[in-house]
C-alpha cells in the first residue's frame, strides 16, 4: 500500500496544528459558530444529534493493520469503545468532544491517516472496488489512480468551495463493485481499439432527493489526461453549478439542465486550454505509484492445500460461512475473506475496539497485514490461503464476526438513522434490527440467496436506497415513522433506479412487508434466478398486489329514473 | 483601503464602489467600479481618467473583461459570502489563461482561513472583512509548506520534487 514520504507526513502534520489553532480560536470565541462550521467539516467533524460525529478517511478502503489498531486505540480512548464504518469506505466516531478532536487528528497522523475533506463542499475521499489488486475480472489495479486523485485533490485551492459535496469512484474490474454511476464523477478503467489502457468517464450520478445513473462524457481518456480532465469538469461545475438551492447544488443537476452533450462540450472546450500543460500526468509518476500496489509474496504452493475441502465436507457451518464469505482470488490456493460486521442485534457496520484490535492482529497472521473497508460497510482480508480459512473462521466467530450472511438478506446497507444523525426522519437501525430479528433461519437466508437491501433514515440517501434490490426510505408522517420502499434497484454495472412499491407503510410492518416480497420472488423464480432477475422478468406488478391487496370495488349504485 | 498584499499590511488610495447605477455621475478619485458602471461608461472614463479598476462577482463570466484587461490596475473579486467559491475559478483564469498582470483583489467575505487558498490561486491583496484581524490573517500564509498540486502561485506538482 502506499506510505508517506515526508511531503505526504508534512502536509497532515501542518494540517493537525492548523485545525488545533482554528479550535482554540473557535474556543475562545474569535470564530463564530458559522465561520468554524465550513471548517471544522472540512475536517470530518460534524454537530450531530447528542454529539459531534467525526469521520475518518480511509483513501480507497485500505488499511494497514497499524492502522486499523489506531482506530481501536481511538475507539477506547475517545469515544464509546466502538467505530462504525460507513457506506464510503470510511470510518465513524459518535462520541468525541470537540477539545480532543485536535488530539485525535495527530494519533491519526502518526499512523498516516487524517480527516481531511471527509465532509465539506469539496472533493470527498475517493472509494474504489474492496477486491482491487485481487479481483480474477481486473483490468488493472485502480489504487494508484485513486491515490494519484487523493493528492490532487488535497488541499485544492481552487475546488475547497465547490457548490456542493463532490466524490469520486475508480473501478478496475468488469463487474463494478464501487457503485461508480452513481458518483459525481465515475471513472472506468477500459481498453480502447487499440489496446491502450484508459478512462471511461461518467460525471454526474448521485443518489440523494433527485437520483440520477451518471451518463458517459467520455468513453476513452488517455491516464496521462486524467488530472487535466478532472480539472476541466470542476472548474466547469465550480462555474455554473447552482449554489442558490442546496438540493439542487449537484453536478448531477448540472449535467441534467445542460444535457450531456453541452455539458460535455463545456468541459472539452476548457479541458483544451489545459491538457497539454503542467497537469499532464508522467508516465513516470503513474509507474512510481504503482509501485506501492505490488503483489505480496504469495506461496506458490498453496493450491496443492487438501485441508480446506476436507474441512468443508465435515463441518456444516464453516461451508455455509465458506460459501457466503469467501470471494475468488486471482492466485490460485487464496481467497479473500469478507469479515461481516452485520450479526444480528449490531447496527450495520459497526466494530468495537476489540474486534478491531482482533481483525488487525488476524490481517498480520493470514493475510500479509491487510484490510480492506467495503462500501457494503464489511471488512475484507483480501490474502487468505486456503489452507489458513478454517483456523481462520474459528477465531473470527470468537469475536461474533462470522456471520455466513455476505450478500444475504441480513447482509444490510444501513446509515445511522434518528439513533445518532441530525438530519434522519426515521430510525434505521431498528428496522435492521426487525429484519435479523424476522429473518433467523440461515437455511431460508441462503435460500432466498443474493439480495440487497438498502436502508437510509432519510432522502439524503446515505444508506443507497433508491439502488438496492429492496429499498428502504425513512419519511415522516404526522410525527410518526413511516417507510417507503423501491423494488429493482442496482448499483452495479446495470446500475438502476428501484421502482416505488406504493404507499408507505407502518414502522411495525417493515420485516412482514419484506417478508411478502420475498414469497412473491420464491413462488416465482426460475432456476438460478435472484431476486433481481425474478423482478426484472416478471415486473412490479405481483409484488405490489401481494403487498397492497385490491379492495373488492363497491358497486355504484343506480340513480333511479 | 487597508489590505493585504505580498504579506504585509499597506494603505493604498482605492475605494469601492459597490453600488452605482450605470447614469451617476463619474465618481472623484479611485475607485473600483463596478463592471457594469464601466461596460456603460467605458469611452469617457478612458477619456477622463489614467486609472482603471473594476470588480465583479460569481455572476459575471471573466471572459466579459478579457478585452479590457489592459487598462485595469486592479480588478477585484468579490465574495458575498465566503463559501461561494466561483471567484476562485476566476482568479485562475485571469492569472493562468488571459495572463492579468495588474492586481487582482479579493472583496467582500474574506476570512483568514480562506487566505491560503486564494493566494494560491493569483489573488494578490486581501481586503480583510472590516471586523477581522489583520495581523492575525498575516498568519494564514504560513499554515502549510508543501503544496500537493500545481496551481497560480510557483507551485508544481509535488511529485516533480520528489
Amino acid at each position: 500500500m502506499y506510505k508517506y514520504d515526508n511531503y505526504d507526513q508534512t502536509i497532515v502534520d501542518e494540517r493537525v496544528a492548523q485545525f488545533r489553532d482554528q479550535t482554540e480560536r473557535f474556543l475562545a470565541g474569535k470564530l463564530s459558530e458559522e465561520e468554524f462550521r465550513p471548517l471544522r467539516l472540512m475536517n470530518g467533524l460534524y454537530v450531530q444529534r447528542y454529539a459531534p460525529m467525526l469521520r475518518v478517511a480511509i483513501p480507497y478502503g485500505l488499511l494497514s493493520s497499524e492502522q486499523l489498531r489506531m482506530l481501536a486505540h481511538i475507539a477506547r480512548k475517545y469515544d464509546k469503545n466502538y467505530a462504525h464504518f460507513s457506506t464510503r469506505q470510511n470510518v465513524q466516531y459518535n462520541w468525541p468532544a470537540l477539545e480532543t478532536v485536535p488530539d485525535i487528528l495527530a494519533d491519526l497522523a502518526s499512523v498516516e491517516m487524517h480527516a481531511i475533506q471527509t465532509s465539506g463542499n469539496d472533493i470527498r475521499n475517493t472509494t474504489s472496488d474492496q477486491f482491487a489488486g485481487i479481483a480474477q475480472d481486473e483490468l488493472e489495479d485502480p489504487r494508484p489512480y485513486c491515490e494519484i486523485i487523493r493528492q490532487w485533490s488535497t488541499f485544492h485551492p481552487e475546488f475547497s468551495f465547490l457548490p456542493r459535496k463532490f466524490k469520486i469512484a475508480v473501478s478496475g474490474a468488469t463487474h463494478d463493485r464501487a457503485a461508480v454511476k452513481v458518483h459525481d464523477i465515475g471513472l472506468y478503467l477500459v481498453k480502447n481499439e487499440a489496446g491502450e489502457i484508459g478512462f471511461n468517464v461518467i460525471v454526474g450520478g448521485g443518489l440523494g432527493r433527485t437520483p440520477f445513473i451518471g451518463p458517459s462524457i467520455r468513453p476513452f481518456l488517455q491516464k496521462q489526461d486524467l488530472l487535466s480532465y478532472l480539472e476541466a469538469v470542476l472548474r466547469v461545475y465550480n462555474r455554473y453549478g447552482r449554489r442558490d438551492n442546496i438540493y439542487r447544488a449537484r453536478i448531477k443537476i448540472l449535467v441534467n439542465d445542460l444535457g450531456k452533450e453541452e455539458f460535455a462540450r463545456q468541459v472539452e472546450e476548457e479541458w483544451l486550454h489545459i491538457k497539454d500543460g503542467v497537469m499532464k500526468l508522467d508516465q513516470k509518476e503513474i509507474d512510481r505509484v504503482k509501485g506501492f500496489f505490488t503483489a505480496p509474496d504469495y506461496d506458490s504452493s498453496a493450491a496443492d492445500d487438501n485441508s480446506f475441502e476436507a474441512a468443508q465436507e465435515s463441518n456444516k457451518s464453516f461451508t455455509n460461512w465458506a460459501k457466503r464469505n469467501l470471494f475468488p482470488h486471482k492466485v490460485a490456493g487464496y481467497k479473500a475473506v469478507v469479515v461481516s460486521l452485520k450479526a444480528p442485534g449490531i447496527a450495520p457496520g459497526d466494530a468495537t475496539d476489540e474486534q478491531m484490535d482482533h481483525i488487525a492482529d488476524l490481517a498480520d497472521k493470514y493475510s500479509f497485514g491487510e484490510i480492506v473497508v467495503t462500501h457494503d460497510q464489511n471488512l475484507v482480508l483480501p490474502n487468505v490461503k486456503q489452507a489458513d480459512l478454517f483456523i481462520l473462521w474459528e477465531k473470527l466467530l470468537e469475536k461474533n464476526l462470522a456471520t455466513a450472511n455476505i450478500g444475504l438478506l441480513t447482509d444490510m446497507i444501513c446509515c445511522p438513522g434518528l439513533d445518532f444523525c441530525a438530519l434522519a426522519n426515521a430510525g434505521s437501525i431498528p428496522i435492521a434490527k426487525q429484519i435479523n430479528d424476522k429473518f433467523n433461519d440461515i437455511d431460508y437466508l441462503h435460500d432466498i440467496g443474493d439480495i440487497k437491501i438498502k436502508m437510509s433514515g432519510c432522502m439524503n440517501a446515505c444508506g443507497h436506497h433508491h439502488v438496492g434490490h429492496i429499498g428502504i426510505l425513512g419519511v415522516r408522517k404526522k410525527d410518526e415513522e413511516f417507510y417507503q420502499l423501491t423494488v429493482g434497484g442496482s448499483s452495479e454495472s446495470d446500475a438502476c433506479l428501484g421502482e416505488r412499491l406504493g404507499p408507505s407503510i407502518a414502522k411495525e410492518d417493515v420485516a412482514d412487508v419484506i417478508g411478502k416480497l420475498l414469497d412473491v420472488y420464491v413462488e416465482q423464480r426460475q432456476e438460478e434466478e435472484r431476486f433481481l432477475d425474478t423482478f426484472r422478468r416478471v415486473g412490479i406488478t405481483p409484488f405490489k398486489d401481494r403487498v397492497y391487496p385490491k379492495k373488492p370495488v363497491k358497486e355504484k349504485a343506480h340513480a333511479s329514473n | 483601503m487597508r489590505v493585504i498584499k505580498d504579506n504585509k499590511i499597506v494603505n493604498d488610495d482605492w475605494s469601492v464602489a459597490r453600488e452605482l447605477d450605470a447614469d451617476a455621475p463619474m465618481p472623484d478619485g479611485d475607485i473600483i467600479l463596478p463592471f457594469h458602471y464601466w461596460q456603460a461608461n467605458r469611452d469617457s472614463l478612458l477619456d477622463k481618467k489614467t486609472k482603471h479598476a473594476v470588480w465583479i462577482n460569481g455572476d459575471t463570466d471573466v471572459e466579459e473583461l478579457v478585452s479590457d484587461l489592459e487598462h485595469f490596475s486592479i480588478v477585484a473579486l468579490d465574495f458575498p459570502a465566503f463559501k461561494d467559491g466561483r471567484c476562485y475559478s476566476h482568479a485562475r483564469l485571469l492569472h493562468d489563461r488571459y495572463a492579468y498582470k495588474g492586481d487582482v483583489r479579493a472583496i467582500g467575505d474574506v476570512l483568514r482561513d480562506q487566505l491560503f487558498f486564494m493566494y494560491r490561486c493569483g489573488i494578490s491583496s486581501f481586503q480583510l472583512r472590516d471586523d477581522k484581524d489583520a495581523e492575525d490573517a498575516l498568519k494564514a500564509f504560513n499554515d502549510f509548506t508543501i503544496r500537493y498540486q500545481a496551481a497560480a502561485d510557483d507551485a508544481v506538482p509535488i511529485y516533480k520534487l520528489r
